[in-house]
């Protein structure tokens, strides 16, 4: 048991890594806009297929190198994070038998309400953005979902 | 719900009831470690811990940028670095001849500022940093450079490029620094008008081609094309750097302000290199100091 999950972690971390990195790459204003929180949906990924082995803590942990990463106020996205990672781990058994049309409009309530999240931390901690940009971003990571589980159905053992 | 909450007690009760524990104790977690980061170095600690983790990560991220830069310059031809030398040969006598005049000056303006005894002006010492790149956040505008404490940058130091004022550095990390630029939404700078001397705040609009002076009564007198300049009040900025040009006075009988918008004169979302300045009122010799103090660059951070 101990072996089969060792061996599911480490391309659950590794996907998450590569993500994290591919989401700082620059891309031009437009298309930075739509751009989607990958890791997020990422994270939404193995809390919907394996969430025992890769739940609450590994989205906390992912949520907290994000901060890091972007020098955000730490915790910020932890916070969104384990919540998101709450709600899939909770509903996963009704959203993997979803069709694929509607586990995306899911994810995108989903993407949304964490964008909502942290639209009010950033106004609370005092940095407000008053940007429709985020909804677009939210549409972005919604319209990457079905290639992102696609490519890690394919590549990643379920549990 | 009601259905999903039967078949969780029929199935597993604990497991969905320590899932919640889970989940209340790490938002728990997450709120304190941002309540403790809001205050500042409430979890420097971890900060800093986190800061060796990630520095390695931007470096990845910025590799392919590098490495292209390195093979594109290898790889010019040798008629096109001597045309570049020659236009810089060029570039150097004419700068050299505006330099020795700028001397002259300066030699004359100190000796006037001797007779009238008045304290000189700051002694300005740069470093030039690369700009990696990394993108932060899409909706701040916020840029990483290669130097960090290492180099003995600190917090609130302004940052410049060739043109005018880029913005200052907030978060230092070891190898690398977060520099907020003048149009983040969450920045103000303290100008004046280079005309008739007219002091005002610039604050970001989250547009890197645009300023706005939100704090002017409407029959201020400013037109287009009026350049700003730093006015060296606030303490983060020395004075009369150049910062952004006038471009659109709205004056609305309706309203007691006039708005006005500026375009920085940096080239604030294309540069590639940035200077970072120490500097400090120079009480008797304005020569530069070596080692940057920690007295140097005091200021508010944003």
């Amino acid at each position: 048991m101990n072996d089969t999950y060792a061996t599911h972690r480490l391309p659950a971390y590794l996907g998450a890594l590569l993500a994290l990195l591919l989401g700082a790459i620059p891309l031009p204003h437009v298309l930075g806009l739509l751009r989607p929180d990958l890791l997020l949906l990422v994270v939404i990924w193995f809390a919907l297929m394996s969430p025992r082995s890769t739940g609450l803590g590994y989205a906390f942990f992912w949520g907290l190198m994000l901060d890091a990463f972007s020098g955000m106020l730490l915790g910020q996205h932890a916070l969104g994070f384990v919540l998101i990672g709450f709600l899939v781990h909770h509903f996963h058994l009704r959203m993997r038998m979803f069709p694929l049309l509607q586990q995306t409009v899911v994810v995108l309530i989903l993407l949304w309400l964490y964008q909502f999240l942290m639209f009010w931390i950033d106004g609370v901690s005092g940095h407000p953005v008053n940007d429709w940009s985020r909804l677009i971003a939210g549409l972005g990571g919604a319209l990457c979902w079905p290639l992102i589980s696609g490519v890690f159905a394919r590549f990643v053992q379920r549990h | 719900m009601v259905a999903l909450r039967e078949r969780g007690a029929r199935f597993a009760p604990r497991r969905v009831s320590s899932l919640a524990w889970r989940a209340i104790v790490l938002i728990g977690i997450s709120l304190a470690i941002m309540v403790l980061d809001a205050r500042r170095d409430g979890v420097g600690w971890l900060r800093g811990g986190l800061a060796h983790v990630v520095a390695p990560l931007h470096r990845i991220v910025e590799a392919p940028f590098a490495i292209h830069d390195a093979v594109s310059s290898s790889l010019t031809t040798r008629d096109s670095l001597r045309a570049e030398v020659a236009g810089l040969k060029t570039q150097v006598q004419q700068d050299a001849v505006a330099l020795a005049r700028l001397r002259a000056l300066e030699l004359e303006n100190e000796r006037l500022q001797h007779l009238l005894d008045v304290t000189p002006r700051e002694a300005l010492r740069t470093l030039t940093a690369r700009v990696l790149n990394v993108d932060l956040d899409s909706i701040r505008q916020r840029v990483l450079v290669d130097r960090g404490s290492a180099d003995g940058l600190l917090s609130a130091q302004p940052v410049l490029d060739a043109h005018g004022v880029v913005g200052q550095t907030t978060r230092i990390n070891a190898t690398t620094a977060e520099i907020i630029l003048l149009s983040d939404s969450n920045h103000a700078i303290p100008v004046q008008i280079e005309r008739n001397g007219l002091r005002t705040i610039a604050v970001g609009t989250g547009d890197p081609s645009r300023l706005a002076l939100p704090y002017l009564p409407r029959n201020t007198d400013v037109q287009v094309g009026d350049k700003l300049v730093t006015s060296g009040l606030g303490g983060v900025y020395p004075a009369d750097l150049p910062v952004a040009t006038i471009t659109d006075v709205r004056r609305d009988p309706s309203q007691p302000l006039v708005q006005v918008r500026a375009a920085p004169v940096a080239s604030l979302d294309r540069d590639r290199e940035v200077m970072i300045v120490w500097y400090r009122a120079a009480p008797a010799s304005p020569a530069p100091t070596p080692e940057p103090s920690r007295q140097t660059a005091k200021g508010k951070s944003p």
